[in-house]
């Protein structure tokens, strides 16, 4: 029997019929993903000025009335899980996978569209829980973002009394709404593709994002449990992560439970999240790194083979955040070697996006920039993990400022500038504008160099022995003045890259209206979101047939076309002779 | 074309940077080298590999930019190369691993024979036990701690007699010697890192957890917590001294055992008020503090903290900066009590005045000051009453000029700067966070509201 696609099948998609279910209560895949985005966005731009904030006390301390131990502990959390779950996860997953996804196989939707629509919503909702914690007595959690009991959900830490609670009960809540959007995901890769889009042919974009989303349904139950454990500790009394300990002065009732399990449960969710973050970038920037390059992408099947592998060995490694834990150290040899074992697929993917770049043509567009400068600080960041993940050399590094430093480098400036490829490389599609490029080129170089001033430092701070999570460093003998120095030449960086954003903000807000008009694929890219009939895609995406795909994504330059490059749904016939589709 | 140069620029900046930077680890004082070495072997490797690639990644940009006419090569794979690139990495990665491993082997494996030291964290403070002459810890039950039992030892066991308790954020050890280090901790996580022994480990409550190392030189050096412990995590600091075999023996021998610490003599309160007699002059009879002549209310205030602050006076830790006028005021009057029993005789007589709430002098916006204050209950305790595990005195219904002085001697370094005052310098780093005069009025009104 014939196999019929799910987006093949003879089946009337939901028509919205008013603008308030076109733009707002929206089934439509692109419209969920620019709601994602906006939302994820705007909620980062508040973690953004809380590390503004925490930078000024670092920088400059004792200097403002505003910033007392207290805050800054807030400061420190909500900064760290915003950018991590509520951002990052958020627009990676819930924005471009969204977007991405039925676009680049060929699909006119999700495989299940109402889920997905809820799946915003509900996400929505848990953005509104964390933000909420803003307004109640006591404030949000200041536990720091891997929210480690006992100490989470006592007294003499910041928000112990009500917002660390608020904090599990919208993590909880995020994970129901990454459950739905996620299950979306996945079956819309495994069930909806066009004809002739074999799994071999699919977009690297598609294969990361689909994998981070497996790795996100199989980790995030762990931080789901974790958070219900420690929400029953609080509330009802019981012991999972609590043994008997003293609290202001007095015994607690809590007896037997274990802090450590909490950090396996954390982690063992922890670890695939930088995956989960990670792995869509390295699809994404594997996109606009062959487009701008013209030239196929280098080992195509090497780069799918190297991203599950990431993916599998991602789930073996998460015990190397806890190595001075107290945990049993014999547990060090294991993960030092999978997390070692690991640096190989990944070494690959960077030899691979370089050797992209070799012999190629390449265009160095904004989206490009981007995309060149993510290599080089994921080669920053991916070395100074060597330094972490192999336990010995971890200990003395362990809860300085080399963690800080390395983590913002691979989890927080790689991938953000990732982000800033992907959003300036499919805005005229998802717009029908061209972002201007005079503004994306300052916001380009204000933020590589400036995130480069920032995090190269801070590694020595880390040397140094500078410990993170410190409100203020007062006299430590062996740490020199000059380190404050540093400090605050690091906070006046921050500073510049912090409003170098407005300048993205406005152009992205001033070119959606005001840009000039886009063609339908002003890149000539290969992927078949960039052949649409229409530009935006209206509803449904492609008219009244489907796209048919003879080809993998990365036929640029192939030597004989007609043009650089051969879109995937254009037939061999077309690609030598004149007949080229538009 | 800019961007190949700046990529070749970054790198070059980044190697001066690494060569240049006064910023690197501290003086080892331990026998880690080894670990020091396998820093050193990832260095260079993974400097070479930044180095390679990137400048490849740069000349890649630059030979490669787009020009007029130019085409890309069209190379989809290149089995080959693949392979070879995977197999150098492979190697790289077992050259990183395989040292690392063995040192961590030995880091794991404690030499047989090597003398044990118990180090206690709590919020936000550190206190040490040491074994005794049978080597042997007695065993602790958290559902102990209390104030008469701080280390929550257990009363009946045999080998928990003679553990000597060392109640001080400082430590002893001698010098060459190999030492286990057992943690624990009273409440949260905590994590104890001598920068210059190179090693660290939390400290898990419910868990014994440990570590080793030999200390190699002498000297003084700073203990820090490393695991956010709460909203004075980087105020929890002590210090460990590396002695010459000799000091550390006659340090050791200054602490009492756990049964020395049994034995109680019950204060005279009698003998203390004729102690008073003295302190009366300023503190007024009834203890109520006198601000003309910048004596602060007594009454009310717990003993523990009175004693402590009376033995810093005695031990030159308090009332010996030279702008701490009244401070040096204090200091004789406190010589006067000559021992242990008189400081606890007057102290029991203060503990039977009236305890009348001083008058509040000063004025500020308690609203806001009830905002600052949530970092000041962490140890103070919310109602501002203190909390003696935090060794945080009592606030509320004393003499708010008092305080007022104090956080600015605090915040100026005229108190809690000397050495053995240690939890004044955990109240030093507390009191930065009051910037100015409003700060500190502010926040004072708010306690005076307690």
């Amino acid at each position: 029997m014939e196999h019929i696609a799910i987006a093949d099948q003879v089946h009337e998609l939901h028509h919205p019929k008013s603008w308030f279910t076109t733009y707002i209560w929206s089934q439509d895949h692109k419209v969920i993903a620019v709601q994602y985005t906006i939302t994820a966005v705007s909620v980062g731009l508040v973690a953004l000025g809380m590390s503004l904030l925490m930078r000024l006390q670092l920088g400059f301390p004792d200097t403002f009335s505003f910033i007392a131990p207290y805050e800054y502990y807030q400061y420190v959390t909500m900064h760290g899980m915003i950018m991590v779950i509520y951002l990052l996860t958020a627009l990676f997953l819930g924005g471009f996978g969204n977007y991405l996804i039925p676009l680049m196989l060929g699909a006119r939707d999700m495989v299940f569209p109402y889920l997905n629509m809820l799946s915003f919503w509900v996400y929505l909702l848990a953005v509104i829980v964390l933000m909420a914690s803003f307004f109640i007595p006591g404030g949000p959690t200041g536990a720091g973002w891997t929210l480690y009991p006992p100490q989470a959900i006592l007294a003499g830490t910041p928000g112990a009394d009500g917002g660390i609670f608020l904090m599990l009960v919208s993590l909880a809540i995020f994970i129901i709404a990454f459950t739905m959007g996620g299950l979306n995901y996945v079956v819309t890769v495994l069930q909806a593709r066009t004809r002739g889009m074999t799994l071999m042919r699919m977009p690297l974009t598609i294969w990361a994002i689909f994998t981070a989303t497996v790795l996100g349904l199989l980790a995030f139950p762990a931080l789901f449990v974790s958070a219900v454990m420690m929400s029953l500790d609080m509330k009802l009394g019981t012991s999972f992560f609590m043994p008997a300990i003293l609290s202001m002065g007095e015994t607690l009732d809590h007896d037997g439970g274990s802090p450590i399990l909490f950090q396996h449960l954390f982690w063992f969710f922890g670890h695939p999240e930088v995956y989960i973050v990670a792995l869509p970038a390295f699809g994404l920037v594997s996109d606009v790194l062959s487009c701008h390059a013209r030239k196929s992408i280098f080992g195509y099947r090497m780069m799918v083979w190297a991203i599950l592998a990431i993916g599998g060995i991602s789930f073996v490694v998460w015990a190397h955040h806890m190595y001075v834990s107290g945990m049993n150290p014999y547990f060090g040899f294991f993960f030092a070697t999978t997390t070692l074992i690991i640096a190989i697929p990944t070494a690959i993917k960077v030899y691979n996006w370089v050797l992209t770049l070799w012999r190629g043509n390449i265009h160095l567009t904004v989206p490009m920039l981007f995309a060149i400068a993510f290599i080089f600080t994921f080669i920053h960041g991916g070395l100074t993990g060597l330094f972490l993940g192999n336990v010995i050399v971890d200990v003395p590094l362990s809860d300085t400022y080399f963690v800080v430093a390395h983590f913002h480098m691979v989890m927080g400036v790689s991938p953000v500038l990732v982000v800033f490829a992907a959003l300036y490389h499919w805005f005229p599609k998802i717009t029908g504008k061209m972002f201007n490029k005079t503004l994306g080129m300052i916001h380009f170089w204000l933020t590589f160099l400036g995130t480069y001033a920032i995090y190269l430092p801070m590694h020595y701070l880390g040397f140094l022995g500078v410990p993170r999570r410190y409100y203020a460093l007062g006299s430590t003998d062996f740490i020199p003045e000059s380190a404050q120095t540093l400090n605050a030449g690091i906070t006046v960086a921050a500073l510049i890259v912090g409003t170098a954003q407005l300048v993205f903000i406005v152009n992205m807000i001033w070119s959606m209206s005001k840009g000039k008009k886009a063609g339908s694929n002003p890149w000539g890219a290969t992927t078949l979101e960039w052949q649409t009939p229409d530009t935006p895609p209206k509803h449904g995406n492609w008219g009244p047939t489907l796209p048919v795909v003879h080809r993998w994504a990365y036929d640029y330059s192939v030597p004989g076309a007609k043009r650089d490059f051969i879109p995937q749904n254009e037939p061999e016939e077309d690609a030598s002779a004149s007949g080229n589709r538009d | 074309m800019v961007l190949a140069v700046v990529l070749a620029l970054l790198v070059i900046g980044s190697v001066i940077f690494h060569f240049w930077s006064p910023w690197w680890f501290t003086p080892i004082a331990s026998n880690w080298g080894s670990i020091d070495d396998t820093v050193e072997i990832t260095f260079w490797i993974t400097g070479i590999v930044f180095v390679a690639i990137n400048l490849f990644l740069a000349y890649a940009v630059f030979r490669y930019r787009k020009k007029k006419g130019s085409k890309a090569h069209y190379e989809p794979e290149n089995t080959k190369l693949e392979i070879w690139l995977t197999v150098i990495t492979t190697v790289g990665v077992v050259i990183l691993l395989a040292p690392g491993l063995i040192v961590w082997a030995k880091f794991v494996n404690v030499p047989e024979g090597t003398a044990e030291v118990e180090v206690i964290g709590q919020q936000w403070h550190w206190s040490y036990r040491f074994p005794g002459v049978d080597g042997e810890f007695g065993t602790i039950d958290p559902k102990l701690y209390s104030f008469d039992n701080p280390f929550g030892m257990n009363p009946d066991d045999p080998n928990g007699q003679d553990d000597i308790l060392v109640s001080s954020q400082e430590v002893h050890l001698p010098v060459d010697e190999p030492v286990k280090i057992l943690l624990r901790s009273k409440d949260v996580l905590h994590n104890f890192t001598v920068a210059q022994f190179r090693v660290k480990m939390d400290m898990v409550p419910g868990l014994v957890t440990y570590m080793w190392f030999t200390p190699t030189r002498t000297g003084t050096f700073d203990v820090l917590c490393e695991e956010l412990c709460g909203v004075a995590h980087y105020a929890m600091r002590g210090r460990v001294v590396v002695d010459e075999a000799d000091a550390f023996q006659t340090w050791l021998s200054g602490h009492p055992t756990y049964a020395e610490t049994l034995i109680k003599i019950p204060a005279d309160v009698h003998a203390g008020q004729a102690l008073y007699a003295v302190c009366s002059a300023c503190h007024g009879p009834d203890g109520g503090g006198n601000a003309a002549l910048n004596a602060p209310k007594l009454a009310g205030q717990h003993a523990w903290y009175l004693e402590r602050q009376l033995n810093n006076y005695k031990a030159g830790a308090r009332g010996t900066h030279e702008d701490d006028v009244f401070g040096r005021q204090m200091a004789p009057m406190a010589a006067t009590l000559v021992d242990d029993a008189a400081i606890a005789n007057v102290i029991a007589y203060i503990d039977t005045l009236p305890d009348d709430a001083a008058p509040a002098t000063v004025t500020g916006d308690a609203k806001r000051g009830k905002k600052l204050y949530r970092t000041c209950a962490a140890c103070h305790a919310p109602d501002a009453r203190g909390i003696w595990s935090q060794k945080a005195p009592r606030l509320a219904g004393m003499s708010d000029w008092y305080m007022s002085n104090q956080i600015k001697n605090f915040k100026q370094g005229i108190r809690g700067t000397h050495l053995k005052d240690t939890y004044g310098g955990q109240m030093a780093l507390m009191a930065r966070m009051l910037r100015n005069e409003q700060d500190i009025n502010d926040v004072i009104a708010y306690i005076n509201t307690l």
